[in-house]
């Protein structure tokens, strides 16, 4: 018995690089199309997002799914409180997706943490094959990358994809201690205290009505010499793009990652 | 890559310069103002808790009095760090917090509260100096060289 059974893939014979009537790809930076073009269209069939009081505060804060108000959520310490967010993402998007954890071929999610610790632990406590991926702010965006190529090469059927942070641990893992006096100045970035999951499910007749993933494009890398610790906005704003327009009836997206410079 | 060195760093200038522009500066008068409250009613304080230990034993030496009152303050840090109170003073107080004797306390205090969950002798021991490692380095060092100096070159041992 072959476990990792190509089901089926959809390339057309005679398809050679893009139809320029209906899609112009950028090409300002590279030299060739680096593009990742899913001719199955992987659906995003289930979401669920858990977020902290200050993010529901902020102005997407209606689209949250589901906002804890306590920091710790009833848990011992805050990376115990970060698994149960990641947990709770988790399972609420299978339920959004109408499907049992069972159907669940594979989960690939990231945090923030050393040795991933929150999706490792939070992979234990749900049973599903786990791929850790690390990419900061762009976490979220090549999980779904990465599902979306192995549900349409056809590996898997339904995968989920999941980031979390916790501001709390993330501010121990990289800055100070969280009661220690230090000034922010007014332009500094908080951490977002959130989890995201996501399943990525194969293009069948029941699931033909969500959104499609068509394309991905893995970004560059690029460094505009930003040397503030603080303003990790800057540093990010040139490169960590995360665009999902609509070309025509392609929902295309991008994914950059991100470097900043200490 | 293709671009040459000189081009990315003209790039990156200029990108920085548009950061500038937009970034939003913070008040230096605000700032120092604010530092100055935060810092003198630290002083003012301190000054206060001499003084009243000054009339309660009025023949204890001068030294002995300010290192009670070192003392008293360093408690009073601990006790507004662990309240959660510290840190909001802090963030207006800026250097004023953080210069006086308050804010090493304040520094050890919220580290070792911090790694308390990962436990007495990994957490707490082993992280109590990651944020005033450096104080202690450099005091220790600079120190030790300072009295080098003072022995062999001036000769006043």
């Amino acid at each position: 018995m072959s476990i990792f059974k190509r089901l089926k893939r959809n390339v057309p014979e005679s398809f050679d690089g893009f139809d320029n009537k209906t899609f112009n790809p950028p090409t300002g930076f590279s030299r060739r199309q680096r593009v990742m073009r899913f001719f199955n269209t992987p659906r995003i069939v289930g979401r669920m997002s858990v977020v902290g009081e200050k993010e529901s505060k902020g102005p997407v804060g209606k689209y949250f799914s589901k906002c804890e108000t306590d920091d710790k959520m009833g848990e011992k310490t805050f990376e115990r409180a970060e698994i149960r967010m990641l947990d709770t993402a988790v399972r609420g998007a299978v339920r959004d997706a109408r499907l049992e954890i069972e159907d669940i071929d594979v989960m690939i999610s990231g945090d923030l943490l050393n040795q991933m610790t929150t999706s490792s632990y939070a992979a234990r406590d749900i049973g599903v094959p786990h791929i850790g991926i690390y990419g900061a702010c762009s976490t979220m965006t090549e999980g779904l990358m990465l599902s979306a190529t192995l549900v349409d090469s056809g590996y898997f059927s339904n995968v989920i994809c999941a980031a979390s942070s916790h501001f709390a641990t993330a501010e121990r893992q990289f800055r100070y201690p969280l009661e220690y006096g230090c000034q922010r100045p007014p332009y500094a970035q908080w951490t977002v205290t959130g989890a995201a999951a996501s399943v990525v499910s194969q293009n069948t007749a029941e699931t033909e009505r969500f959104p499609k993933i068509v394309m991905a494009i893995p970004g560059l890398i690029t460094d505009y010499g930003v040397n503030d610790l603080n303003n990790m906005g800057a540093a990010m704003a040139p490169d960590n793009v995360i665009i999902a327009p609509y070309y025509g009836k392609y929902m295309t997206l991008w994914h950059k990652n991100t470097v900043k410079r200490r | 890559m293709s671009e040459s060195t000189n081009t990315i760093k003209a790039r990156n200038d200029r990108y920085n310069e548009y950061v500038e522009t937009v970034t939003p500066k913070t008040s230096m008068s605000k700032a120092l103002l604010h530092s100055f409250a935060v810092g003198g009613i630290t002083c003012v304080i301190g000054q206060g808790i001499g003084d009243v230990v000054m009339l309660i034993s009025p023949t204890m030496s001068k030294d002995m009095v300010s290192n009670i009152t070192s003392m008293i303050l360093v408690t009073i840090a601990i006790l507004l760090t662990g309240l959660g109170v510290f840190d909001v003073i802090a963030r207006q107080g800026g250097a004023g917090s953080f210069l006086p004797i308050t804010g090493f306390a304040n520094a050890m205090a919220s580290a070792s509260m911090e790694f308390k969950t990962e436990g007495l002798i990994f957490g707490t021991s082993v992280k109590l100096f990651s944020v005033v490692g450096p104080v202690v380095v450099n005091g220790i060092v600079w120190s030790s060289l300072a009295g080098l100096i003072n022995l062999w070159i001036l000769g006043m041992a």
